[in-house]
């Protein structure tokens, strides 16, 4: 069997072994329903809050009512957008660059007849900060922007949005405008590596998951700070304070609860390592191939191209020109790297990263989009392996491709696919 | 490329947002791995005709070159390049090899392939892949097309279901729409870049509408 180099961290990561053991007993001699008032009820209950607890506790919530349990991130951001604007009304910001679990329910919001707008990020991916005041009405209900993103690793400028939404709250006292404003971040991708502290953050709703932390699939909370009223998704036997009923995912949530702590033990230690093998990685890549743009935040020192201070400590996205996503993922595969791509061709509604396309560039550049996220099992010799075997795969679709793009483009280079008229597919099917 | 070594399973790729699998068979490995037909060091000028459709932005893009031998009506070279994903590479492998295997297929006969008949030699493609396979017979008519135009045959250009425009010279309003596309402004651009030369007198005022209706539409 060909050696496996799995950089795909940032889909999803193993469940550590230290997890899955305190997730064993709940799997199988543990499995009461915590609503039950008899024995087997209420120890299983007794683990529930105190993995509430300890979660509250290091996420930085002042209560454990704020935490509630889903199935996972795509839940928790459907929970949060459709929660507070069916409760609340009004007008909602999601920035451009959030994850789908976001952008497709603030579609269907905009569908239920609300207001969206869709807040700009910059050529690295951060958001606009004023662009973003800019969009904010009397009416603005909700704005959700990510905390890093998942494609890209730009961590976003939390404590200037934290900043611009506590002076909208100040003029909406001063104008007597009683509207509450409420920020939501989608955390996910930011657990293992930049912290989560709600209280520092300033955020009211926040998404966070299990299996981007080396924790379980199909568990995730949303923090919801006390005070902040929401719509349940859907109705039933009334769990976690009716906001989502269903009996508890036990295993899960004594997983996600371990996964945290390990998660924020080795955070500080596995920055340092992992960042250092992101930039080996990004710098090796530049340096051994031509025509390659890098996607996200980055500066050069020197020979040295490393992530900056707000790129997350282990994405590598770049695209590399000439050559399609999907051709290469499929190479790198059979070579035994596991990687993924923002080209249509590997998206279910055949469209390109719309992330790398709110960074400016053009299709091309989207379509030939390679990310490489790290993790813990991560080691050098793996970095040393896909860079010996990259630039070789490079060439070799290079020799198949026939397009010789420009670096510095902008706009799509050929309009003659669209013919039809004059629309890439995928903006078609949009109207 | 490291270890080719066949195997019989299936080579799946999942997609990360959806897990959704896609599924390739052997033999589009075989060809992704192992293009044939492609043109490498050849000089693009020692070829008879080429075509070119797709788009990078849209994600595919292809461009074909052919070699015929008149006498016998065949093609005794066909050599491509691909801008795409595995499928899409594969097909046209495989297209390559059905129009030049057994000493050359007759143009005729080559002009017929469907975008099943290349799925069918590949043993199957993912449904939602189907799309790109399409592509390799169209690349072909478009390249036989312009092949027709410049040897003096415009009766045998394939002009599908586009509206023609010049029925002489069998000049569709997608080959006008194209050209304009490419930069062409004026009658004669126009003329120029389809190597139309003088077609027939009464289409003209159609072709010059045109010309300024998609002129209009895309830089207008």
């Amino acid at each position: 069997m060909t050696k496996r180099v799995y950089l795909d961290y940032a889909a999803t990561t193993p469940t550590d072994s230290e997890v899955v053991r305190v997730m064993q007993p709940f799997l199988t001699e543990e499995f009461g329903n915590p609503s039950g008032l008899y024995e087997e009820g209420r120890k299983v209950k007794q683990q529930i809050l105190d993995a509430r607890g300890r979660i509250a506790n290091l996420i930085g919530a002042r209560s454990t009512e704020e935490i509630i349990f889903t199935s996972g991130g795509t839940e928790s951001d459907a929970l949060a957008l459709l929660g507070i604007m069916r409760k609340h009304k009004g007008h909602l910001i999601v920035g451009s660059t959030e994850h789908h679990a976001v952008l497709y329910n603030a579609e269907l919001l905009a569908k239920e007849g609300f207001d969206v707008d869709y807040a700009p990020v910059d050529s690295a991916g951060f958001i606009d900060i004023d662009a973003l005041a800019s969009l904010i009405r009397p009416d603005t209900t909700l704005i959700s922007i990510m905390y890093v993103n998942n494609e890209v690793g730009t961590i976003a400028p939390m404590r200037k949005i934290k900043k611009l939404i506590s002076d909208v709250r100040a003029q909406r006292k001063e104008d007597g405008n009683e509207a509450p404003i409420f920020w939501h971040t989608d955390a996910c991708q930011a657990a293992a590596y930049a912290g989560i502290n709600v209280a520092a953050l300033g955020v009211d709703l926040l998404t966070l998951n299990g299996s981007k932390i080396y924790g379980p699939k199909g568990i995730g909370i949303l923090y919801v700070r006390r005070g902040v009223a929401i719509d349940p998704l859907w109705r039933g036997g009334g769990q976690e304070r009716k906001l989502r009923s269903g009996t508890e995912n036990v295993a899960g949530i004594v997983g996600l609860a371990r996964a945290i702590e390990i998660a924020n033990e080795l955070r500080e230690k596995e920055v340092e390592r992992i960042s250092e093998l992101r930039d080996k990685l990004l710098t090796g890549i530049v340096k051994l191939i031509p025509k390659v743009v890098i996607n996200g935040p980055t500066k050069e020192a020197g020979e040295e191209i490393t992530g900056t201070q707000d790129r997350i400590a282990n994405n590598v996205n770049v695209s590399i020109l000439d050559i399609e996503g999907e051709a290469l993922l499929l190479y790198l595969d059979q070579s035994g790297i596991a990687a993924s791509t923002g080209s249509a061709c590997d998206s279910v509604t055949l469209d390109p990263s719309h992330v790398i396309l709110a960074l400016g560039k053009p299709y091309e550049f989207a379509h030939a989009s390679m990310r490489f996220t790290l993790g813990r099992e991560t080691t050098k010799e793996d970095i040393e392996y896909v860079l010996k075997v990259l630039p070789g795969i490079v060439e070799t679709l290079r020799k198949v491709s026939p397009l010789n793009l420009d670096i510095d483009a902008t706009e799509m280079s050929q309009k003659k696919a669209f013919i039809a008229d004059g629309l890439p597919h995928w903006e078609r099917n949009k109207k | 490329m490291k270890d080719e070594k066949k195997t019989e399973e299936k080579f799946e790729v999942v997609n990360t947002h959806t897990g959704q699998g896609w599924v390739y068979s052997d033999i589009v490995k075989d060809h992704f791995f192992k293009p044939r037909n492609l043109l490498l060091e050849e000089p693009k000028d020692s070829f008879d005709a080429t075509g070119e459709v797709g788009s990078p932005a849209c994600g595919d893009m292809m461009q074909m070159w052919i070699n015929v031998d008149t006498k016998k009506d065949t093609i005794t070279e066909l050599k491509w390049k691909t801008f795409g994903c595995g499928s899409a590479i594969a097909a046209t492998s495989m297209f390559s090899v059905m129009v030049t295997e057994n000493g050359g297929m007759k143009i005729d006969e080559a002009l017929k392939i469907k975008p099943q008949d290349i799925m069918e030699r590949l043993g199957g493609l993912p449904d939602r892949k189907i799309h790109c396979s399409v592509l390799a017979d169209k690349a072909f008519r478009k390249t036989m097309n312009t092949y027709f135009r410049e040897h003096d045959a415009p009766s045998r250009i394939i002009t599908d279901g586009a509206k023609v425009i010049d029925e002489k010279l069998n000049i569709t309003d997608h080959d006008i729409e194209e050209a304009v596309l490419e930069g062409a402004r004026t009658l004669e651009e126009v003329q120029s870049k389809l190597k139309a030369g003088a077609g027939s007198p009464e289409a003209i005022p159609e072709i010059e509408q045109l010309i300024r209706f998609y002129s209009e539409k895309y830089y207008g």
